[in-house]
């Protein structure tokens, strides 16, 4: 399988990306450069954590008007694979694939730490491979990752199986302790904790891997 | 060349003496023109020349095996390896952080990590020495609240932006840090043996470039400003402090690594203190040669700026690199790809002269050795050390063991750091095999399936007692912490943090820490590689204890780290180096005396060097050969507050201690004698096995016991205590005191 992982000027976890899908899952992976056009032939793509364009505005309100934003829209359109992770999640947020907004996290300050995570569906492309009845070890990294939304929308989410993640212990004030949604098709998924630092024994945890594998064995079925 | 007058004021207010201005005229062969000036005074500055303090930083030992550069480049340089090399160095931020503590520490972090990436190496860890005066001080205690949140969130908005991690380091209160806070940051990076970069200049009529952040009018005299007394006007320096912008720093890291690999690049070098002056002299005095640059071709942020203004900025993220003839589009394509602007501002030349126009017109023409290194160099008088603590330890209270150790663990050097370094992304680039909270952190090498550990050690304490001892004890701690997590020590930076080098007593501290630093690292064979010294740090006279800290970094192979919290009940406790002995007169610096009794006396911890080599050789070895459970060097508390800490981790495990001894039992607990680590292991026998062939010995003091911490000593309870107390005590004393 190959996954492409975009690169805007200021991620900085385009690397642990795409080492995760490349050394640790042995997965073919396409670097792609914030300016292109085309994703070229990749069957996922991977937003990846960072501060894209400095985030000096608000997280991905710069990134959402990147040349390659447009293709990565006509590849969910037509149904492709798109994971955005921490800022990604945030650029997919600003660009309109996902609903809701990243805000400031309740304390006011970056936390980096890990976290509980509980799979909320797996119902997905992101989450089949996971199980419900336990809790996956984590970590976060980010300034504004408290996930808001309004009432109607928290409550369309749920009603259609949309919130991918929960929080077990709420870190940054997430409205219903959500870590990740999905779009309305199940084929965008953003989450603001790093399964990507979490795949290997030396990382303190395996549990990312999950998301990966639920992307790899999704893809053998389509 | 057009000149403003020359006179007496100008020349001290550029803080230069007669002396020093009669060299640069015997330089010049002429007058200086105002430009001229305002370049020698911040090369000549203490900062940048280290004047005082280079005669005697020549005791150092700065070559080893490993060694590929050593000090006088932007970082120094050892082979880990496999064709790979890690550019490592520290640097004080310590004047700005207390003026604009954000951007004081922010940039500090910026210019650090410019260090190590203009040698060719991707940062791949930071790791920050932070002082600061007492929160809790009815009179200082808000000031110091604020310079300890602005400068954590500096670290954290640079670094975490960047994306580095930063994975360990120190925090430490004391008075004596009230109006000089110190930040002291190291970084590490990753290059190819064959792709490190040079500052140097070479080949003339090469073109020289100007990358990255245009040139504004922050910052200029920011050097001069590191080497001079705070007054009660010091506020006024707030322009003087940079603004960082840790994007733009990201695209320049990117552009750079990427413009490097073109093959087109000569030499390198960042704009840190002293900015433009600073790198076209040093380049070109390490390269032998000259350099002309045309003002009005450096991007400038502001209009009708002058000479001497565009010439001393100190405006970040800007870096300056001499090209191949022929082959700037290379390098210019590379820096466009990134967004960024790149200038060629002029030539390398032949006559080894710095030659700066504007207009057209010559406005400063110094030659570039005599400029960059034939700066004044001091034997400045150094008499006794000043100290004014007692040699003669007070007479101790009745110890009340059941109560210290609690307030041992809530006071602000021993308790949880956990609030500053969770801001603090340690995790960025997916190799932190071991973060903050660890006894050293450890980065793994991905490229080379090696790790490289790492630890900051300093003791204000100690070395106020005594600077010699105290400098050799932190190069014991910093190696005693790389040895107990399994790593070999290879290679130190320093960063020497002093008051008013001027007064003879303080000159005196400097001096000994030196040789005292000089002595450990060349018996633990880690040469000094470079590092940083910041002198002046005092406010309307009164001086920090003089403060030397060092890092050191060790080679491992890469595996799980063993970790100091007890995993599992039922482990036998081993104290590797044993008990250790300890009088009243070496009791004086502890953490005991700091906190219980609110005093400072005698000498620091007693150090028998050949031991403690010993004993960091057997823990190496224990932790190599998988013996142990968890491993924890004894240090800043003693063997009570390394208990405690040990009992920390998430399996909620504690212990049950036993200790045969006569030492009185405030002494036992709470001394600070080094070459000693706590151990928990299943193969006790194999532990003493390995203990003995090192000389050292290793006796068993107790058992790992669910939820509690009891300590008796010959039977007879001293204290015991429930884990989930303690450590909420611990775990919330900081963020209490900050909010």
């Amino acid at each position: 399988m190959t996954f492409g992982v975009i690169v805007f000027p200021g991620s900085n976890r385009d690397h642990d990306a795409a080492y995760a899908v490349s050394h640790v899952l042995g997965q073919q992976v396409e670097i792609i450069w914030h300016d292109s056009a085309s994703l070229g032939a990749v069957d996922a793509v991977i937003l990846p954590g960072g501060f894209a364009y400095g985030d000096y505005l608000r997280c991905g309100a710069i990134a959402k008007f990147s040349p390659v934003m447009k293709a990565v829209k006509k590849f969910a359109a037509d149904g492709g694979l798109v994971l955005g992770i921490c800022n990604g999640f945030q650029i997919l947020v600003e660009a309109g694939l996902l609903p809701g907004a990243l805000i400031r996290n309740r304390g006011l300050q970056f936390i980096c730490r890990e976290v509980a995570l509980r799979p909320a569906t797996t119902n997905s492309p992101f989450t089949c491979a996971a199980s419900k009845n336990r809790v996956y070890r984590v970590p976060i990294a980010h300034g504004e990752g408290c996930y808001f939304a309004d009432e109607r929308t928290l409550d369309e989410l749920e009603s259609e199986d949309r919130v991918a993640f929960r929080y077990v212990d709420n870190p940054n004030g997430s409205l219903r302790d959500i870590a990740g949604v999905l779009s309305r098709e199940r084929n965008v998924m953003g989450m603001m904790p790093h399964p990507e630092d979490a795949t290997e024994p030396l990382m303190g945890s395996t549990d990312g891997l999950v998301v990966f594998q639920s992307l790899i064995s999704a893809a053998v079925r389509a | 060349m057009s000149s403003a007058a020359i006179t007496p004021d100008l020349i001290a207010q550029h803080q230069l003496t007669s002396q020093e201005y009669e060299k640069i005229v015997a330089i010049l062969g002429r007058e200086p023109s105002y430009t001229e000036l305002g370049i020698f005074s911040v090369m000549w500055s203490e900062h940048c020349s280290y004047k005082s303090s280079r005669l005697h930083l020549k005791k150092l030992p700065t070559r080893g095996k490993l060694v590929v550069q050593g000090p006088g480049e932007n970082a120094g340089i050892i082979d880990i390896g496999s064709g790979y090399v890690i550019a490592f160095k520290i640097e004080s931020h310590n004047h700005p952080s207390f003026i604009e503590p954000f951007q004081g520490a922010a940039t500090g972090v910026g210019g650090i990590l410019r260090d190590i990436f203009t040698m060719g190496a991707r940062p791949v860890a930071v790791l920050d020495s932070l002082r600061f005066g007492r929160l809790d001080d009815p009179q200082t205690g808000a000031r110091n609240r604020r310079i300890l949140t602005g400068v954590v969130s500096g670290i954290a908005h640079y670094g975490n932006c960047f994306g580095v991690p930063t994975v360990g380091g120190e925090t430490v209160f004391e008075s004596c840090y009230d109006g000089n806070p110190l930040v002291n940051v190291f970084a590490l990076g990753v290059c190819r043996k064959e792709d490190v970069f040079y500052a140097k200049a070479a080949g003339v009529g090469n073109p020289v470039i100007y990358v990255g952040a245009r040139t504004g009018r922050d910052g200029i005299h920011g050097a001069s400003m590191a080497s001079a007394e705070f007054t009660e006007e010091s506020k006024q320096k707030r322009p003087n402090v940079q603004v960082g912008d840790p994007f733009l720093e990201k695209l320049l890291l990117e552009a750079c690594l990427e413009a490097m690999q073109t093959g087109a690049i000569v030499g390198i070098q960042d704009m840190g203190a002293a900015g433009l002056t600073c790198s076209t002299c040093e380049m070109g005095s390490r390269g032998g040669v000259g350099i002309e640059i045309e003002l009005d071709r450096v991007p400038q942020r502001e209009t009708g700026m002058t000479p001497y203004e565009i010439m001393l900025s100190e405006s970040q993220e800007r870096m300056l690199l001499v090209a191949d003839k022929g082959r700037e589009d290379e390098v210019f394509r590379v820096f466009r790809k990134w967004g960024l602007e790149a200038v060629e501002i002029g030539t390398v030349t032949g006559d080894g002269k710095l030659r700066v126009k504007q207009h057209g017109k010559i406005v400063a023409e110094i030659p570039n050795r005599e400029l960059a290194d034939e700066a004044p160099l001091y034997d400045r008088p150094h008499t006794q050390p000043m100290r004014r603590a007692p040699m003669r330890a007070p007479a101790l209270p009745a110890p009340d063991v059941q109560r210290a150790l609690p307030a041992l663990m809530a006071s602000g050097d021993l308790c949880s750091k956990r609030w500053i370094w969770q801001q603090y992304d340690y995790l960025v680039r997916s190799s932190t095999v071991a973060g903050p909270a660890s006894d050293a952190a450890i980065i793994r090498i991905k490229e080379t399936g090696t790790s490289v550990a790492m630890s900051l050690d300093g003791n204000g304490r100690y070395c106020y007692l005594s600077p010699r001892e105290g400098a050799v004890l932190a190069v014991a701690e910093s190696c005693r912490n790389l040895s107990t997590v399994g790593a070999r020590p290879v290679a130190a930076t320093n960063c020497l943090n002093f008051g008013n080098p001027e007064r003879p007593e303080i000159m005196a501290q400097l001096v000994e820490a030196i040789e005292g630093m000089a002595d450990a690292c060349r018996f633990f064979d880690t040469p000094i590689t470079g590092g940083n010294v910041s002198l002046y740090n005092e406010t309307l006279g009164e001086g920090i204890y003089p403060t030397p800290v060092i890092g050191i970094v060790g080679l491992m192979p890469t595996a799980e780290p063993v970790g100091a919290a007890f995993r599992n009940s039922a482990r036998t406790l081993v104290l590797l180096g044993g008990v250790g002995a300890c009088d009243e007169t070496r009791f004086g610096g502890t953490q005991y005396a700091k906190v219980i009794l609110n005093q400072l006396w005698g000498l620091p911890p007693a150090l028998d060097l050949d031991r403690e080599k010993r004993v960091q050789e057997a823990i190496r070895e224990i932790v190599n050969q998988g013996l142990a459970e968890s491993t924890h060097d004894l240090s800043d508390g003693g063997l009570a507050v390394a208990l405690a800490e040990c009992s920390f981790g998430q399996a909620g495990i504690g212990a049950r201690l036993e200790l045969d001894t006569d030492l009185p039992p405030d002494l036992l607990l709470f001394h600070e004698g080094p070459s000693r680590v706590l151990l928990s292991t299943q193969d006790p026998d194999k532990v003493a096995a390995a203990a003995a062939r090192h000389g050292i010995e290793a006796p068993v003091v107790g058992v790992t016991i669910e939820k509690e911490i009891e300590v008796r000593q010959k039977g007879k309870l001293l204290g015991s205590w429930a884990i989930a107390q303690l450590k909420a005590a611990y775990d919330q004393a900081l963020e209490s005191h900050v909010r």
